[in-house]
């Protein structure tokens, strides 16, 4: 098969870090925090480098939308087995303001001028979980997509997709050119090996602009503020049933 | 990687208190480089900073959650070193023509570092074992270094260095076993202490007598385990794991003779393995100043947590700077190591010494901040005390390091 997957990566902090909101709850505080791939991100390569060890696709191709320092990112995906990378440029203002929006509209832009035949990403990122830019991605190149994914096979043209839902397991087969978000059970992500990171270097990273790819990275949201949870209150103990069911008419809860 | 599988059990993790499991305690201390002042990462390529990542992550799901079992039942974890070795940890500096990794001594440094962060004695083991490998892929033949250097690398076989013996310690170049050559091959008659994985590793680095008296008299066998002769004796009941045990050179049958040109022998020891012992010192330090500001952070006394205490707040911060001196200063040994400078052999000396010493101070003062939790086994920073101890003695003890220092200083003069 001579397949191209294209797989985006999102740059963003790390799991582990406890979060501070801005003094002036514009948002939350990223300068001088680690930050790495989105877990579910990380997932999305494997799966696609597993592919192409299977041989079942030719070319694993990541990209990921920002500033400078995603290309570190693109980096790690590339030491993980990905081909070569692709670095479309935001920043500023307009970085502060990307969303699944435009990120999907970039992404299927790169779909068509690589002429993808695939597209896998994780299902949300860990700091907006929008959960929304693989949907997007698929209504805007009208193909069909597999989301949730926790397992994924290709069979002739098409690919057999088990999804994650509510009420279990769904098993769905898609015509290719597709799109796959990735879920957490689809697979485990590889260490990269020291000398993979090293083959990493030589791989080529292209750099390219919204605006070459005819499309506008200007948000329709605009962010009004960003507070921290509530603090969690202490609870009421009741006696009886009867106190119960009366304290949560009350409260307007039943 | 770390994060998806950290991602699944952090999900699953409730309220942070005292007297919690394991699994938590050493969850905390993969919250590699959140304190920013103490992050390792600082001045690193990024190059550098993926191979750290790889190692940090490696560390936190491969071996920390067994580094408490590993120490208990006293285990050569061979397992968890052979996925190290799949990552290219067997021979981080050997050459790639023969497996290894071909990477610099501060990469090596900043790999062990990170390691050391999930278990200190088998990192200081992986260290010992990479050191072995490099001397056969630099000292050796070409036909030494493809018989050894490929499976050492994949560990396949794990190798130990044999220089200690009964009556010679730090006074190494009095060592006493022999080796004659009889014919095409050596007969090796001798007694070595202290030897890391002894009877469970294949491949053995032995010095020995060829010669005369001193360290010109000194070269450096490799022998390989079965061979007739060699045995091992019991496993010496330590304070932490893998130290060492006996191992027995009684006659024997053709073994591999490599020898070593002229090698800092003046010393006896090999200036080598200073900066991978100061790094896994580096490492436990570092896991320990991060258990100790979370423990401050949780711990109540006297109505407030114990970082509101200034008298903590201050030997925290001590406890960071000591740290970050540490950490430049073996950097910079390292790379004087792999520049070839003349300083070289004096600064990691000086960085043994000084990181060495440091790091058990600032694991200790961690143990002590820990109050009596500090003394419990459930909790890692007592391993880290006690793994990071024998640091100041093994590659040659601190009073060696300042025998060394002392001597150029007065040798210029």
């Amino acid at each position: 098969m001579s397949a191209r997957v294209l797989v985006g990566v999102k740059r963003v902090i790390d799991y582990a870090v406890k979060i501070r909101v801005k003094p002036d709850h514009t948002g939350v505080v990223t300068d001088g925090v680690k930050h790495s791939m989105n877990p579910f991100c990380e997932i999305a390569v494997e799966e696609a480098v597993k592919l192409k060890e299977k041989k079942l696709v030719k070319e694993v191709v990541a990209v990921s939308c920002g500033p400078q320092q995603v290309q570190e990112t693109i980096r790690t995906a590339l030491a993980m087995g990905a081909d070569r990378g692709i670095h479309v440029e935001v920043s500023g203002k307009d970085y502060e303001t990307l969303g699944p929006l435009q990120v999907s509209k970039i992404l299927a832009a790169l779909a068509k001028k690589e002429q993808a035949d695939l597209i896998i990403l994780g299902k949300q990122a860990i700091d907006d979980d929008c959960n929304q830019t693989g949907q997007m991605t698929a209504a805007l190149l009208d193909w069909p997509q597999g989301t949730f994914a926790s397992e994924v096979n290709i069979e002739a043209d098409k690919l057999k997709v088990v999804r994650e839902v509510d009420g279990g397991l769904e098993t769905i087969k898609i015509k290719l050119p597709a799109v796959v978000t990735a879920d957490l059970r689809l697979n485990t992500p590889r260490y990269a090996t020291l000398p993979n990171i090293m083959k990493a270097k030589k791989k080529k990273i292209a750099n390219v602009k919204p605006a070459d790819l005819g499309v506008d990275v200007s948000s329709r949201l605009e962010v009004l503020k960003v507070d921290e949870p509530p603090q969690r209150q202490g609870g009421v103990k009741v006696e009886t049933v009867n106190d119960l069911v009366r304290k949560l008419k009350e409260a307007g809860r039943i | 990687m770390a994060a998806t599988r950290a991602l699944v059990r952090g999900v699953r993790l409730g309220s942070y208190s005292i007297g919690r499991s394991r699994s938590l305690i050493f969850n905390s201390v993969q919250r590699r480089g959140i304190a920013a002042c103490v992050d390792p990462s600082i001045g690193l390529t990024d190059e550098q900073k993926e191979f750290q990542k790889v190692a940090f992550d490696f560390a936190a799901n491969e071996m920390a959650p067994h580094m408490a079992e590993w120490d208990q039942k006293e285990m050569f974890p061979v397992e968890a070193m052979r996925k190290a070795a799949q990552l290219g940890f067997g021979g981080i500096y050997v050459n790639p023509d023969v497996g290894g990794s071909g990477l610099s001594r501060l990469d090596t440094s900043i790999i062990f570092e990170a390691l050391s962060t999930g278990c200190v004695s088998t990192t200081a083991y992986i260290s010992i074992h990479n050191m072995c490998a490099w001397m056969i892929d630099t000292f050796g033949n070409n036909e030494q270094r493809e018989k050894f250097c490929p499976d050492l690398c994949s560990m396949q076989k794990f190798a130990s260095y044999c220089l200690t013996e009964p009556g010679s310690g730090s006074d190494a170049a009095s060592l006493l076993t022999s080796a004659k050559l009889q014919g095409d091959h050596y007969i090796l008659n001798g007694t070595k202490a202290f030897i890391s994985g002894g009877g469970d590793t294949d491949v053995y680095v032995v010095m020995c007598r060829t010669g005369g008296k001193g360290p010109k008299g000194i070269s450096c066998l490799v022998v390989e385990k079965g061979t007739p002769g060699l045995s091992f004796g019991k496993k010496e009941k330590k304070v932490m794991n893998i130290f060492g045990i006996r191992v027995l050179f009684r006659t024997g049958t053709p073994w591999s003779a490599i020898f070593l040109k002229d090698r800092n022998f003046s010393t006896g020891v090999n200036a080598s393995s200073f900066v991978p012992t100061a790094s896994c010192s580096l490492g436990a330090a570092h896991a320990s100043v991060l258990l100790a500001r979370d423990h401050m952070c949780v711990r109540k006394q006297f109505g407030e947590t114990l970082s509101n205490s200034q008298f903590l707040q201050f030997k925290l911060a001590e406890m960071a700077t000591k740290l970050v001196a540490s950490r430049l200063l073996v950097r910079q040994a390292a790379v004087a190591l792999q520049e070839g400078r003349p300083d070289a052999v004096s600064l990691c000396s000086m960085a043994k010494l000084f990181v060495t010493d440091e790091c058990f101070s600032i694991c200790n003062q961690a143990l002590q901040i820990h109050g009596g939790y500090g003394y419990l086994k459930d909790y890692a920073v007592q391993q880290y005390v006690r793994d990071i101890r024998v640091h100041q003695i093994l590659e040659g003890t601190n009073e060696v390091m300042r025998m060394i220092i002392a001597r150029s200083l007065l040798t210029e003069s």
